[in-house]
């Protein structure tokens, strides 16, 4: 059994590790925080010099062709530093929903752009408040003209183009849904920023107002390849999140270590150690999940749905807890804005909901074991 | 990242599965997968002579305890190789439930203590569960504070003259020897005092009798010692140094990897899609999904764990102290899950037995094991603290005992 | 058992409610009623001039701090009417906020150790609202551990001059006074080296800074001292005295009985009362019924509790620690609620404000609750009171308690 990352690919995370920790300290993602710009474009276009944005984009579009389980670790990185860049909705959601249904000149137009840092995109699903379903998709696709309004939309103010999920019948089928791929700059779009929990991330309305677009995949199997999508996104955002976990836990526990109160360290009363341990076993239960998922997504198996979604509710949990349980070590300076706690506060909880909440996983997984069962 | 065998590791897996496959009890193979939790019992047969029989084919065969050395009954195979062995040997292992304490704990204590002419004539009737062994170390003064144990040793010519209680002894009532830890100076701080014997359980002045658990089971014992001889030969380490040496045992005891844990979720998934609620299968019930899909990536996170950690012996490397969060979550997903479980059987989830209970009461015996299963061998709280100092390198508590002679530490709290 | 009022009580109950209906500036009911996040934050400021109307106005019909004795601004109420009293005031006790540290923490500590022409000269202001008081208590070096204070007094003739830094002083910046306590002497073990001070925050030397919180908000100060000189006269308690002389105060903070503890229940009820999710309104769906179940039951736990201790009150009797589980329940179940509230928008749940559901309430409880868990108790902090006090389990391990407080470690590594 070797169910573990490669040296390569090790080598990838620490060189991810190391260049992140250089471009992107909290001070950068404060920058995006407090208005400064709606993402760091220089961090941006360092990754795509990194080779990052590209590195499961098979050669033939630009990419490295180096694959999912490579991705994997640049994402964990990425979730621990919190990279206030459109990353997820370009590679995870648009670049995936390109190499899984568009047409060879759809891939040679968007993706060669991707890697090269020239394109963000993203997928444009929710309508409002709710959770991932055919039947919450309204915005109407009649001859390619669509209309309608999404929302939100992660990094929808700053996208180039997007993934527009849009309903092209009404006989309450799956079939009903379409995926189209929109040119934002396109006549008829409007995109309005809207303010987020997590305000590293551009979160949008996009408004579209007769807008033509071309098909992206078969008319028919939109919501089959948004399915698709949703899974592999999961892993990928799962990695975020452990990567993410992981650093609320070290912060939690240097200062559990750095700070005295009675006089001994705090890490030393059992009340805060145990408060880290249990932060360590979600974490790990977390991590050990997405790996999971990862061999899952790298080699198409037939587990990736529930794996997926193992991986999703187990690394949104593990974020969740140990981003707010580093603040409750922390104390009143982990309440602070000028303490870093808070900003993993704010985007374990963000991207806890922006793929489809909680109880979304929880439902689709159980429902996703049944039919394994049954089968 | 695959979960293939390396060739190597392929080739000893397709021998030790043409064996089993060819020696194994298959008579009891239906028994011992529904078997969960507590003692195992037989309906047709006395579990203590099928597991004997079993080991002992095995032993003849050179697999009773494939990792240790060939000239203490072991085949000398690799830690990537016993993991493979347990895999493959399957529900079959459970049968191996009686000699665990033996195996994983008095065995490598003995190895690393005792005299070679010693290893050589108890070791290997021990590997082939000719002869079992019980570990006595815990008393009913030091629980998870195991050096606060108040069993005394003294000198007497060759011999040393044991006096005292010991608790929790699993199996000692059909062991054949122990390891057992004693105090042989109080007037040195706790940890300073100790020293480490093996014994015939057969001595003059052994009592043995069992615990009444608050499940109704007996899988534990009391052990007394009256003025019970033991030869100096038989010290395991120097006098005083007893507690290094049980370090060595209890170090064994949290090293087994890849061995599945239960948590009760299998059985707590199947029953869900086979229970007809008021309006339909419980499964399609989304408050049961949404309690199941917490426990099932609770279940899947400790397994794909045990995997990281097979992948890191098949590299040769040495798992951590990260392995102990194993049974501090499963112990209490056991507990939460036969709770559930009753919940879902409304008022029929007070009736336990396999007659008159759900699903042979099978939750019910796992809602009256498990608080156990949160104790032994390392509580929650002191699996926490060993995340907590070993993995994550915070300090330790604060020790009010730690240089205080053994007879001036309070006894009492008050 | 029974929740009736005494004869006494529903009199009392009677000329109470018949007063509020008269006087009470009933143009602010609706804004009241709001929860905190759906109020227009710009009105927060402002409500400081309604807030000390509204008190004054109290204070001349004799109903401000009831409680308190009738020479210091009082009405020598019992603890029983005082509750009754809070009952009746309803929505409109939330505009004495800005007064709650100083009646409820600084007036009883100057009662206990202040002198008379003192007591007679500063508590009616404070009990009318006219002069608002804060509380210098913590600061960056000590949290939970109060006593580990580092803020320097050294006498110098009659005064004596303060140096050093406080934070999470609410309201320091809108405060006429404050009480204090100070280091006077480091060489001995750290509880025996405090004294108490009260002094004007207009004093000299006095800087506060708001403190910027993880939510955005600013409630709290940074008070910086920088050779600050208090007259010996404004003292509270004996020269190293500090430390019980704060316990007064503090015992005082965790008394107040049947104030309403916000859970985030009946917002979300409601919220879920209202809602469609997919296949109809959230509250039909069983998952969502049993997550309210298992609040709601906690919810109406502690509104018993605080009745049981409400009718220990009515009978004379004085309500224990135990009263400290509410803002350890409430404080989990705020952040879980929210958390919850956000999982059933979807990915809608991560806007804030305007652009959010329900007006970003359940959002702005994610962001502001974990401070919930720490302001005015550490959720560790009150399980050791319930263990130590309710309990009778033993306090932790003390390393630094003969220590002299210039020999405690002050760095872990």
């Amino acid at each position: 059994m070797n169910f573990d990352f490669s040296d390569d690919q090790k080598q990838l995370r620490d060189e991810a590790r190391r260049f992140l920790t250089e471009k992107c300290p909290p001070k950068a993602v404060r920058a995006v925080i407090d208005g400064k710009a709606p993402y760091d474009r220089e961090l941006w276009k360092g990754l795509a010099d990194m080779g990052f944005l590209g590195v499961a984009i098979p050669e033939a579009f630009g990419g490295s062709g180096a694959g999912h389980l490579e991705l994997c670790v640049i994402a964990e990185e990425m979730g621990r530093a919190l990279a206030p860049v459109p990353f997820s909705s370009t590679v995870y959601l648009a670049a995936e929903a390109l190499l899984l249904a568009g047409s060879d000149a759809q891939k040679q137009k968007w993706l060669p752009a991707i890697a090269q840092g020239n394109a963000v995109g993203t997928l444009a699903l929710f309508e409002g408040s709710g959770n991932p379903s055919p039947k919450a998709i309204k915005l109407t696709a009649a001859n390619g003209v669509l209309n309608g309004t999404k929302k939100p939309v992660a990094d929808g103010a700053i996208a180039d183009f997007a993934i527009v999920a849009a309903r092209t019948g009404s006989t309450g089928r799956d079939t009903d849904i379409a995926l189209y791929l929109v040119d934002l700059t396109s006549e008829g779009v409007e995109a309005k920023a809207l303010t987020s929990i997590d305000p590293s991330r551009n979160q949008a309305e996009i408004s579209f107002k007769n807008v033509k677009a071309e098909l992206l995949g078969a008319a028919n199997e939109g919501w089959s390849i948004l399915s698709q999508v949703l899974d592999r996104a999961a892993v990928l955002i799962g990695f975020e999140q452990v990567g993410g976990s992981d650093r609320a836990l070290e912060m939690g526990r240097d200062y559990a270590l750095d700070r005295i109160a009675f006089g001994r360290q705090i890490g030393s009363f059992q009340a805060v150690k145990h408060m880290l341990a249990d932060m360590y076993v979600s974490a790990t239960l977390a991590r050990s999940n997405c790996y999971y998922g990862a061999w899952a997504l790298s080699t198409n198996a037939s587990e990736l749905p529930e794996a997926a979604a193992a991986a999703r509710i187990s690394a949104t949990q593990a974020f969740q807890h140990c981003s707010k349980n580093n603040i409750q070590v922390h104390g009143g300076m982990g309440f602070t804005w000028e303490f870093d706690c808070h900003l993993y506060y704010r985007r374990s909880n963000a991207v806890a909901v922006g793929l489809g909440s909680l109880s979304y996983w929880e439902d689709q997984l159980i429902e996703r074991m049944r039919q394994k069962n049954a089968a | 990242m695959n979960f293939d065998d390396t060739p190597q590791e392929a080739a000893f897996r397709a021998e030790a599965k043409a064996w089993i496959a060819a020696n194994a009890p298959k008579q009891y193979e239906d028994e011992l997968k529904k078997a969960a939790l507590g003692r195992i019992q037989l309906k047709s047969a006395n579990i203590l002579e099928v597991a004997k029989a079993w080991q002992k084919k095995k032993a003849d065969a050179g697999w009773a305890v494939p990792h240790w050395p060939k000239d203490y009954g072991g085949r000398g195979a690799s830690p990537i190789e016993r993991v493979i062995w347990q895999q493959e040997e399957g529900v079959f292992g459970k049968l191996g439930a009686l000699f665990i304490i033996g195996h994983g704990m008095c065995g490598p204590t003995m190895m690393a203590y005792a005299a070679e002419e010693h290893k050589r004539q108890y070791l290997p009737p021990l590997a082939s569960g000719e002869k079992i062994w019980c570990q006595l170390f815990s008393e009913p003064a030091g629980g998870s504070d195991v050096a606060g144990l108040r069993t005394r040793a003294e000198k007497d010519g060759d011999d040393w003259v044991i006096n005292g209680q010991k608790i929790w002894t699993s199996g000692a009532h059909y062991s054949d020897y122990g390891i057992l830890i004693t105090r042989t100076d109080p007037t040195v701080p706790k940890h300073k005092g100790l020293t480490m014997f093996f014994l015939d359980m057969k001595s003059p002045g052994v009592e043995v009798k069992p615990i009444k658990q608050a499940n109704g089971q007996a899988e534990f014992n009391e052990v007394y010692f009256t003025d019970v001889r033991i030869p100096d030969a038989q010290r395991l380490g120097a006098v005083g140094d007893g507690w290094n040496v049980s370090l060595t045992t209890l170090m064994n005891e949290r090293m087994a990897i890849g061995a599945n844990v239960a948590t009760g979720f299998p059985e707590l998934f199947e029953f869900c899609n086979s229970l007809m609620l008021d309006d339909g299968p419980a499964i399609d019930d989304p408050a049961v999904r949404s309690r199941l899909a917490n426990w099932a990536v609770r279940a899947s996170g400790l397994r794909y764990t045990s995997f990281r950690a097979i992948s890191a012996l098949s590299r040769g490397e040495r798992p951590g102290p990260e392995n102990s969060i194993g049974k501090l979550v499963a112990g209490a997903m056991l507990q939460d899950i036969a709770t559930y479980a009753l919940d879902l059987q409304g008022a029929a989830g007070v009736l336990n037995g396999p007659e008159d209970a759900e699903v042979a009461g099978k939750f019910q015996a796992m809602l009256l094991r498990s608080p156990a299963t949160r104790v032994e061998g390392g509580t929650d709280e002191i699996l926490r603290n060993i995340i907590a100092e070993r993995v994550l390198g915070l300090p330790g508590d604060i020790r009010v005992d730690k240089d205080v002679p053994f007879n001036k530490i309070p006894t009492k709290g008050r | 058992m029974n929740f009736d009022d005494t004869p006494q009580e529903a009199e009392f109950r009677a000329i109470a409610r018949k007063w509020i209906d008269a006087n009470a500036p009933k143009h602010l009911e609706a804004e009241l009623t709001k929860p905190s996040a759906k109020r227009a934050s710009e009105k927060r400021d402002a409500m400081l001039d309604v807030a000390k109307a509204w008190q004054k106005k109290k204070a001349d019909a004799g109903w401000a701090c009831l409680h308190w004795p009738k020479e210091y601004g009082g009405r020598g109420s019992t603890p029983i009417e005082r509750v009754i009293w809070q009952q009746e005031e309803g929505v409109y006790d939330k505009l004495a906020r800005p007064f709650a540290i100083g009646q409820g923490m600084c007036g009883p500590t100057v009662m206990a150790y202040a002198s008379e022409d003192q007591k007679r000269k500063y508590l009616p202001p404070l009990a009318s609202g006219e002069k608002v008081w804060c509380q210098l208590f913590s600061e960056p070096a000590g949290g939970s551990d109060v006593a580990g204070l580092r803020t320097r007094a050294e006498k110098d003739g009659d005064d004596w001059i303060v140096n050093g830094q406080k934070i999470w002083t609410s309201g320091a910046h809108y405060s006429d006074y404050g009480i204090l306590i100070t280091r006077t002497d480091p060489n001995v073990p750290k509880h025996k080296g405090l004294t108490m001070f009260f002094l004007d925050m207009k004093s000299e030397g006095v800087e506060v800074k708001p403190i910027k919180q993880a939510n955005g908000m600013q409630e709290f100060n940074e008070v910086f001292f920088t050779n600050v000189r208090i007259p010996d006269s404004q003292r509270l308690g004996a020269v190293g005295d500090g430390w019980n002389v704060s316990l007064t105060t503090l015992m005082n903070e965790r008394m107040s009985i049947g104030s309403r503890v916000a859970t985030g229940f009946p917002e979300l009820f409601e919220y879920c009362s209202n809602l469609m999710i997919e296949d109809g309104l959230a509250i039909d769906d069983p998952n969502v019924r049993s997550k309210l179940a298992g609040w709601a039951v906690k919810n109406s736990g502690l509104k018993y509790t605080s009745y049981r201790s409400i009718s220990a009150l009515s009978k004379g009797e004085r309500p224990g620690p135990e009263n400290s589980i509410g803002k350890l329940v409430s404080g989990m179940m705020m952040q879980d609620i929210a958390m919850f509230a956000a999982d059933l928008q979807g990915a809608s749940g991560a806007l804030v404000g305007a652009d959010a559901e329900a007006a970003g309430e359940f959002q702005a409880t994610i962001l502001g609750s974990p401070s919930m868990r720490i302001a005015g108790g550490t959720d560790e902090i009150l399980r050791n009171i319930i263990a130590e006090r309710v309990l009778g389990l033993p306090g932790d391990i003390r390393v630094d308690k003969d220590v002299p407080f210039n020999k405690v470690p002050t760095k872990g590594r």
